[in-house]
């Protein structure tokens, strides 16, 4: 079969392929490229090694952004996933009116970042008017205020991950426990948990590499108030790029380096998950 | 026993409560976008009164000054022609990887892969200017774009289902005659129709939501999508009209929510599906 099909490649692979090319191959390859270069439009490039790394590294505001990054990416990955495995494991119990229930908590998951964020900027607003701050005023206050966001949006979308999972755990191991006398928490650690390590390294993987991204919450939310300091990776490269110009090299190294960040997060959860694939 | 059902009445009424504090944050811009927009900083937990309320003058703002409805439109025409163009294209391009596996193939898929990583910062330099010098910055041309930078997931997602299918069933209908391209019409799309389903709510949900992409590569000037308008309203120096943006959010909201609501089942599983393979 494979011989009378090869022949058809123009028909079955060429389309996708050129437009990966062009949306993918092309950018990603000459961002490489620029990331060694001084360079305002693509075509005044002008190669001067690693200064824009270099730069890149002594920019307080960057290394500001990967630290706020990185304790925002911890503290939504305990929040959201504790939140969504107490709710998944609430709804998955024998309660009234659950469909209802689980449908209203993924809802927010649809609606696009920019939409959520004025959502929650006029909440905030109003109600830090009353104590006379703004959320763009005082970083702790922005800081949670995108937590709350991405808990709202994300909870919902983990719940059902953690659903699935606790749905497929056998019904018999349940019994077997029950009859040999284990108590309600023995079975969730002993049982519930073990078996749901596949949902939650998925879930956990998730939550880290979506908060690592985060671009349009934290645009429309804080816009990086005050001065950059609720400013996360992707918003900074943003900035670097469009905020000023001259600095377009240096915004292009640091997506270089963003890159490399999230491929090795990205690597890890292969080696994890395939590590806890071998134990099964 | 009594105990039991006790405790869950007490487990639905507790989770009525954090639902209804869950949306109300929605009800909230709802019950400001009837309310003149100077109101809407001072009295925003109320409902609107007799002086505050104006009615449907917001959305009438927000649709003859704003083009909202135009934007609305383009971000429709945007998200329909590309998920289609990806479903169409990719499904292809996966069942094409998977029965014909050499070097080349192997390596469009590992590709494929690779780009679902890629975080969007890495490329938008040099995509916006690609797509730029291409003329690709037009709503038809960005439908290009979005195959491109939409390809790895559906790829990676139809393979991993075609991977599952046995092989007996073609080889069947190419005895019987059929060519590649009728046995993947005929045959093999029919069987796909799951998979279809799930990769297209999941790209019709990034295509519809995007904003960076969208923003950095169509000609602004002439063709805005519903995030780009409602950032475009707020970024822009001057007066930012809060009734007009609450009339937008609205707007923006209830599609989606229609959307939902029709077509939930397909949607949490088609988020499952994708989770579980990301």
């Amino acid at each position: 079969m494979e011989k009378s099909i090869k022949r058809y490649w123009p028909v079955f692979v060429l389309p996708t392929m050129v437009a990966f090319v062009i949306g993918f191959i092309v950018p990603f390859v000459e961002g490489i490229y620029l990331s060694f270069c001084e360079f305002t439009t693509i075509k005044d490039a002008e190669f001067v090694g690693v200064k824009n790394y270099i730069a890149a590294f002594q920019d307080a505001n960057f290394l500001g952004a990967f630290k706020f990054t990185t304790v925002f990416a911890i503290v939504t990955l305990i929040f959201v996933n504790v939140l969504a495995f107490l709710v998944a494991l609430a709804l998955t119990q024998n309660l009234k009116g659950k469909d209802i229930f689980r449908t209203v908590f993924f809802m927010p998951n649809l609606i696009g970042g920019i939409v959520l964020g004025y959502v929650w900027q006029l909440i905030f607003d109003a109600i830090f008017q009353k104590f006379d701050t703004a959320l763009k005023l005082d970083e702790t206050l922005g800081f949670w205020g995108l937590v709350i966001l991405v808990c709202w949006q994300q909870v919902g979308y983990m719940m059902i991950i953690y659903i699935a999972g606790l749905q497929a755990i056998p019904v018999d191991i349940m019994e077997a426990a029950m009859i040999d006398g284990a108590t309600k928490t023995q079975r969730l650690f002993k049982i519930t948990i073990p078996n749901m390590m596949p949902a939650i390294t998925i879930c956990t993987f998730l939550t880290i590499t979506n908060s690592f991204k985060l671009f349009d919450q934290n645009l429309a939310l804080t816009g990086g108030e005050p001065l950059h300091k609720t400013e996360m990776v992707a918003l900074n490269i943003y900035d670097t790029f469009y905020g000023r110009v001259g600095f377009e090299g240096i915004g292009q190294a640091k997506a270089v380096v963003f890159f490399i960040v999230v491929v090795a997060i990205g690597l890890l959860q292969l080696k994890v998950t395939q590590e806890k694939e071998v134990q099964q | 026993m009594m105990n039991k059902k006790a405790f869950g009445v007490l487990a639905t009424l507790f989770f009525t409560i954090i639902s209804i504090v869950f949306v109300s944050p929605i009800f909230i811009v709802l019950i400001n976008s009837f309310k003149a927009k100077t109101y809407i900083n001072y009295e925003t937990f109320k409902l609107p009164s007799a002086d505050s309320y104006i009615g449907l003058d917001n959305y009438k703002t927000a649709i003859t000054q704003y083009d909202f409805v135009k934007a609305v439109g383009w971000t429709v025409f945007i998200t329909v022609f590309s998920v289609a163009v990806i479903l169409l294209f990719c499904s292809m391009t996966a069942w094409y990887i998977t029965r014909v596996v050499n070097a080349i193939t192997k390596t469009i898929y590992l590709l494929c892969v690779f780009s679902m990583v890629i975080p969007f910062q890495m490329v938008m330099f040099t995509l916006a200017g690609t797509a730029d010098s291409l003329h690709l910055n037009t709503p038809w041309g960005i439908i290009i774009v979005y195959l491109g930078f939409g390809a790895g997931l559906a790829v990676f997602m139809f393979s991993g289902f075609v991977k599952s299918i046995p092989t007996e069933v073609e080889e069947a209908a190419l005895i019987d005659g059929c060519s590649p391209i009728q046995n993947f019409f005929l045959v093999v799309i029919p069987m796909m129709k799951p998979t279809f389903i799930s990769v297209g709510i999941l790209e019709a949900m990034w295509i519809w939501n995007d904003f960076l992409l969208p923003y950095l590569v169509l000609d602004i000037k002439e063709f805005k999508t519903i995030s780009i308008v409602i950032q475009y309203m707020k970024g822009s120096y001057g007066r930012v009209d809060m009734g007009a943006i609450m009339a937008c959010l609205i707007m923006a909201i209830i599609p989606v929510v229609v959307f939902y609501l029709s077509a939930q089942k397909y949607i949490i599983r088609g988020v499952a599906a994708g989770a579980v393979k990301g």
